[in-house]
């Protein structure tokens, strides 16, 4: 297999890295939604990252990498002796045009023709769990599948009800999808479903590109020599990321800092509570990864343009970004 | 052999180029008809080492990836599976490229992009520049063979030993970091913004050193690279207009050192070179290929809608299997097929898969000038017309939405409706009088159109107005403004592929109502000369496109 190219060798895109890595702090903060230029390091960050994150135990042939004997399913007729193993953390592709029966799961339609049995085969959502599943052109993808996507990501369960099966089984992961908006619009539904979303553009300092394309030919012309360069990095990063998950619970958050994200919010006038809540659990993770003891307003700032730029109400003629907007109203409420 | 004319010569460095590295360069879109240059430049592609697969736009995921297979299985009553086209690395040749749908393009870019040594060849046949291979394919593979307007040439022989020298040469060749830099700068001088340009540039620069049998990059290797891969991606030619305008995007100093300018200087020339008569293919297609819905393909109707009669086809996956219609195709032939104990025998040509019919329910949207000046000039006309227009749109069952404007704002008098007489009572009592907020009107009714289509109805937007906009979108009365305003978002809604039509109620065509029209890209019909089975007929025209 060949190796994916270091996470902390990308150069500059600062924000969908700190993205990246408060998902992978924090799970339940909801997933990324990377939004940008094309060959711009977006499919790159995502496949770095998987080779970053820490392994996770689960037990052997267990179809939803459970942790433990309990959590797997009585269909996947796991055996009792299954030993646990480390074993990578997830990360699923969703290639577009996936049918419905390949996320969700299915028939075993081999083992219905050849031995007339009802089996359940699972599908790429039972892959995921307890980890990544991520999805290239996400606004491209097709309705049905979002529905069902959306579904998912909510309760943390997938249920088949479909050929006589009727199955269930724990289908948590952090969804992360990428996109080009000159291709096509997302539904405000599924954007509000992401915690965090990410603009990307390439960079517009000029000895910057020049660094990216160094690093690219680097890579490809001397492998080894330059993973070895960069393994060190990233193991720091992984090292940070696993002592935050530690502080993580340690985090506090002091009643004039949540007053801030809730006038933040009024102020955008983003619908319902889900971007206050994202927002504070963002600054959390990132206090935790900055081995801060509390949340401060430097956190919120940060992490404000990330957690709620994609909420907003578009107003399809204004021509300033939304993170614009949420620059201009950090600025009136923090001062 | 007779030397081949001038342009031939890229092509066939092109192909050389990519011999040596076809999975790192990721292929060409070779853009021609099919006829004897394209065959010739087919049959020059030298053996890339890789086997070659046939790969048509309306390929399904089935046969792409490992998958059962179906028809397989259901003979020899055992799972039977193809590998797909996936399986292993190989020379991908997409044809018909430019009908290639948008979710094919991103397995085949996810395919370039994960497996190292694949490449794609992609036959492009658009006929106008807007019909062409995805940008998200393009933008993938290095190279773009125009193929247009040239007369087929003899064949060279490419020496195979020399190929297979260089791929093994390819991966010794050092690139200096100012090599690096000038490509860098260059690209961005060239108004190219992505950076899979100058990775793809510096990987084409390194195939030519090795085929020049040097270890080192020289200037030669840099401008091959920037004439094949750069020139056609160019969006400007280094002048200082343009410079100015990409200073605003990339920050940094692009001018470098003194040594080096001269070479980079030497690129651009080698890029001006390669480009006919300064044509820039990329600025003129660039902000056309914006054609996804966003939503998928919501018309391909395979599973919903009105069920026409069902076919036999082989299943793949996204449609459903119309038993009924399989087991009739089978019965007549049960006599025949009769195996002992079998009592039904369903071979996979029986096999009829379930088909629908969407019917695009359509919206026509009504955007009506309720002003003083419109009023004057004949609000009671656009009303008789459009009154006519709605008992058409109710006979053939299409929703029908009504906006009117004056004053202020615009107003939504009738949200999407089949109501006839509702529609009749409103549009009556629309008084008439005020200023003219056009950019309110368009914005009301665009946004109204926006959310049709996200619903997935075809909707239109007729604007009826005297065009004499004098309110501006925050309500301010001024005419400069409020034209401009209008203007806006007359772009917005082209932008938004939303289909318009203008009928002009000025006693007068007016001159700027026509460039509005052009500016929304809809039709502008002078009222005065139009009557209304013509104007019908206009209408119909626009919404059936």
């Amino acid at each position: 297999m060949t190796h994916a190219f270091p996470f902390s060798a990308i150069v500059g895109q600062d924000q969908m890295k700190l993205a990246m890595i408060l998902t992978a702090i924090d799970p339940k903060l909801g997933g990324v939604l990377v939004f940008g230029d094309r060959g711009t390091g977006k499919s790159t960050a995502v496949r770095a990252l998987a080779a970053l994150l820490p392994p996770i135990a689960a037990v052997e042939g267990c179809p939803v990498n459970s942790a433990s004997h309990q959590g797997c399913p009585d269909w996947a007729e796991v055996p009792e002796d299954a030993e646990i193993k480390e074993r990578p953390t997830p990360v699923v592709d969703l290639p577009l045009g996936a049918t419905e029966d390949r996320v969700t799961g299915a028939l075993d339609i081999e083992r219905a023709l050849v031995n007339g049995e009802k089996t359940f085969q699972p599908g790429l959502l039972a892959q995921a769990n307890r980890g990544y599943l991520y999805i290239d052109e996400v606004n491209l993808l097709e309705d049905h599948l979002v529905d069902l996507l959306l579904d998912v990501a909510q309760s943390g369960e997938n249920v088949v009800e479909r050929e006589g099966l009727s199955i269930r089984h724990p289908a948590r992961f952090v969804l992360v999808g990428s996109g080009n908006p000159e291709e096509g619009e997302l539904r405000p539904q599924l954007l509000d479903r992401f915690g965090l979303s990410v603009e990307v553009r390439s960079p517009e300092d000029i000895d910057q590109r020049i660094e990216v394309v160094q690093r690219r030919d680097a890579f490809e012309s001397q492998p080894a020599k330059f993973l070895k360069k960069w393994h060190r990095e990233d193991a720091s990063v992984r090292n940070s990321i696993l002592a935050a998950r530690e502080n993580l619970q340690n985090i506090k958050i002091r009643k004039r800092e949540l007053r801030d994200c809730a006038e933040l919010c009024i102020a955008l006038g983003t619908d319902g509570l889900r971007g206050e809540l994202t927002l504070v659990r963002a600054c959390r993770a990132l206090a935790a990864y900055e081995g801060a003891a509390s949340v401060s307003r430097r956190h919120i700032r940060r992490i404000a343009p990330l957690a709620l730029a994609h909420r907003l109400r578009r107003d399809p003629m204004d021509e300033a970004g939304s993170v614009s907007r949420v620059r201009r109203a950090l600025e009136g409420v923090l001062g | 052999m007779m030397d081949p004319p001038d342009p031939w010569i890229d092509v066939w460095q092109a192909l050389r180029l990519l011999a040596v590295d076809p999975g790192g360069l990721g292929g060409v879109v070779l853009r021609a008809r099919v006829g004897p240059a394209r065959a010739a430049c087919l049959a020059a592609l030298p053996d890339l080492g890789l086997p070659r697969r046939r790969l048509h736009p309306s390929v399904t995921a089935d046969e792409l990836f490992p998958a059962m297979d179906f028809a397989g299985t259901l003979t020899s009553g055992r799972p039977v599976f193809r590998p797909g086209l996936f399986a292993v690395p190989a020379e991908y040749r997409l044809v018909m490229a430019e009908r290639c749908p948008a979710d094919l393009a991103a397995k085949l870019a996810a395919r370039i992009d994960d497996s190292a040594r694949s490449c794609l060849v992609a036959l492009d046949e658009g006929a106008d520049s807007d019909e062409t291979v995805p940008e998200v394919l393009r933008d993938r593979l290095a190279f773009l063979i125009d193929l247009d307007g040239l007369r087929a040439a003899p064949v060279p022989a490419f020496d195979h030993e020399e190929l297979v020298e260089a791929r093994a040469r390819r991966m010794r060749v050092m690139a200096a970091e100012a090599d690096i830099a000038a490509l860098t700068r260059v690209a961005v001088r060239l108004g190219i913004f992505g950076l899979r340009a100058p990775i793809l540039a510096l990987r084409a620069a390194r195939c030519n050193a090795a085929l020049c049998g040097r270890d080192r990059m020289s200037s030669k290797d840099l401008e091959v690279a920037a004439a094949t891969v750069l020139a056609h991606r160019a969006t400007c030619l280094p002048d200082v207009e343009t410079q100015a305008e990409i200073g605003d995007r990339v920050s940094g100093d692009l001018s470098a050192p003194t040594g080096e300018t001269s070479e980079e200087d030497l690129l651009v020339e080698a890029v001006r070179v390669a480009l006919p008569d300064g044509l820039l293919p990329q600025s003129s297609t660039r902000h056309a290929g914006a054609a996804g819905s966003g939503a998928g393909d919501k018309r391909k109707a395979r599973q919903k809608g009105r069920p026409i009669a069902p076919r036999r086809q082989r299943p793949e996956g996204r449609s459903r299997v119309d038993l009924i219609a399989t087991l009739r195709m089978a019965a007549p032939w049960q006599k025949l097929r009769r195996i002992p104990g079998r009592t039904l025998t369903v071979m996979p040509s029986d096999i009829c898969l379930k088909r629908f019919e969407a019917q695009m329910e359509r919206l026509l949207i009504f955007v009506v000038d309720a002003s003083g000046s419109a009023a004057h000039a004949r609000l009671n006309e656009a009303k008789g017309a459009v009154e006519h227009l709605l008992a058409r749109a109710y006979a053939h069952r299409d929703r029908v939405a009504l906006i009117g404007f004056r004053n202020r704002a615009a107003e939504m008098l009738l949200p999407p409706n089949r109501s006839l007489v509702q529609a009749k009572r409103r549009l009556a009592a629309l008084p008439g009088g005020g200023a003219t907020p056009l950019a309110s009107g368009l914005r009301c009714g665009g946004m109204l159109a926006c959310k049709a289509q996200k619903q997935g109805m075809t909707p239109t937007l007729i604007l009826l107005t005297d065009g004499r906009a004098n309110v501006a979108l925050d309500g301010d009365q001024d005419r400069r403004k409020a034209m401009r305003d209008a203007e806006t978002a007359a772009d917005w809604l082209r932008a938004s592929h939303i289909r318009s039509l203008v009928l002009d109620t000025a006693m007068r065509p007016q001159k700027n109502l026509c460039q509005l029209a052009n500016r929304m890209g809809a039709e502008h019909v002078a009222l005065p000369r139009a009557n209304p089975v013509q104007m019908m007929r206009t209408i119909e025209a626009v919404a059936r496109h």
